[in-house]
């Protein structure tokens, strides 16, 4: 096997590129419990009944803001107050709030249930990669989610909010922001990754 | 631009009061259910959603074009008989795109976004915990920036609440069957040439 796997590295390099070694391969992790066509149309179904019950389309990005802006609110209650974002929407429990929290439990209801819960500090594709040191994922997470909260506020969502609430809704701004969103991840993964 | 339906009036403006108790329930509800649908679709993990970004496991792009094609036809038909409001975030081609890349490459380092992660904390993944730290840290960094971002990058290619049908200049009801039928040619396409 080790031999079979050798040759087919030296004759396709991009197969080398790719899958050369399984632990970097995200195909040998398990997939989703559930047909993702499933899964799916239940989040189809969950936007009528968010629209109809609620009046408010699916989003998760707000939710950061919200946290972002209490605890601003219990720091610098002036400074937080004057500025722009904050005047336009001031972080209380609001909606969102509830929605994500309850997405966490939701999360581990389905986890634990399915006897999926990880209880792991590094997925091991991550540790085939870039090794074992919990403060090095800490800081490429801590500083992806910086970017990923700024550009989530500049475009006005995320992949929940734009990706899928936006995009259903036919708004142009949203397939923008959705090709976007793939575009500078799609880049920065082979980056990571593959090269 | 968007003619809301016969007897709804225009979405009004978001009020700054709380909301009521009874809608918190209902966002509470709905939130289980998202969080438990993410977990079971898988894309809760960092493989599945590393995956998709490294063009290998299309999961996330079943799960998302499944859930477009199927919210479209229902949220679009429950506005035409006006039991919904239509909720567009305005087009702002600039700050769309810029933002949408530096969301794309956070994405990346992060592999799960606000929403996954939620569900990902949930399902035990505790890296996800430095992702939402740095979450928190750059919304209140965009807040901070946020008027003098409103005065340039904001008023980028600024559009309006306009919708592909609109730009296109076709009837919306001609247009919403069509698109709905392209996009499940790509799910059978997908569905067809992918290994997951």
């Amino acid at each position: 096997m080790n031999w079979f796997l050798f040759f087919l590295t030296l004759f396709t390099p991009s197969v080398a590129l790719a899958a050369s070694d399984p632990a970097l391969d995200p195909l040998s992790y398990d997939a989703g419990a559930w047909s993702p066509y499933v899964v799916g149309a239940g989040i189809g179904v969950l936007s009528w009944l968010t629209f109809y019950f609620s009046d408010k389309a699916i989003g998760a990005s707000s939710f950061y803001a919200a946290v972002a802006g209490g605890i601003g609110k219990a720091v610098a209650p002036k400074h937080t107050m004057r500025l722009d974002y904050y005047k336009k929407h001031p972080p209380h429990l609001d909606w969102s709030v509830v929605f994500v929290t309850c997405t966490i439990l939701g999360g581990f209801i389905a986890a634990w249930t399915g006897g999926e819960f990880r209880n792991e500090w590094l997925h091991p594709m991550w540790v085939a990669r870039f090794g074992d040191s919990i403060p090095l994922r800490a800081g490429v997470a801590m500083g992806g989610g910086v970017l990923m909260a700024f550009g989530a506020r500049l475009a006005g969502g995320c992949t929940s909010g734009h990706g899928i609430s936006g995009t259903m809704q036919l708004s142009v701004g949203s397939w923008v922001a959705f090709f976007s969103f793939f575009a500078g991840g799609v880049a920065t993964a082979f980056a990571l990754f593959r090269l | 631009m968007i003619d809301p339906g016969k007897a709804v009036k225009e979405t009004p403006p978001e009020k700054p009061a709380p909301p009521k108790p009874g809608k918190l329930i209902g966002a509470a509800i709905f939130g289980l259910a998202f969080g438990y649908l993410l977990q079971k679709g898988g894309v809760a993990k960092y493989n599945v959603l590393l995956g998709a970004l490294l063009l290998e496991d299309w999961t996330v792009a079943k799960i998302m074009l499944t859930a477009i094609v199927v919210g479209m036809v229902g949220v679009f038909t429950l506005h035409h008989f006006a039991r919904v409001n239509l909720h567009l975030v305005p087009t702002r081609l600039g700050a769309q795109s810029v933002g949408g890349i530096l969301f794309g490459v956070g994405f990346a380092l992060i592999a799960y976004c606000p929403g996954t992660g939620a569900a990902a904390l949930g399902q035990g993944s505790w890296d996800v915990l430095f992702g939402m730290a740095g979450l928190i840290i750059g919304s209140y960094l965009f807040a901070e920036m946020s008027g003098f971002l409103k005065r340039t990058v904001e008023t980028w290619g600024e559009k309006g609440k306009v919708m592909l049908p609109d730009i296109l200049r076709i009837p919306r009801g001609v247009f919403l069957p069509g698109f709905a039928l392209l996009l499940l040619g790509i799910l059978y396409a997908l569905q067809a040439f992918t290994v997951r």
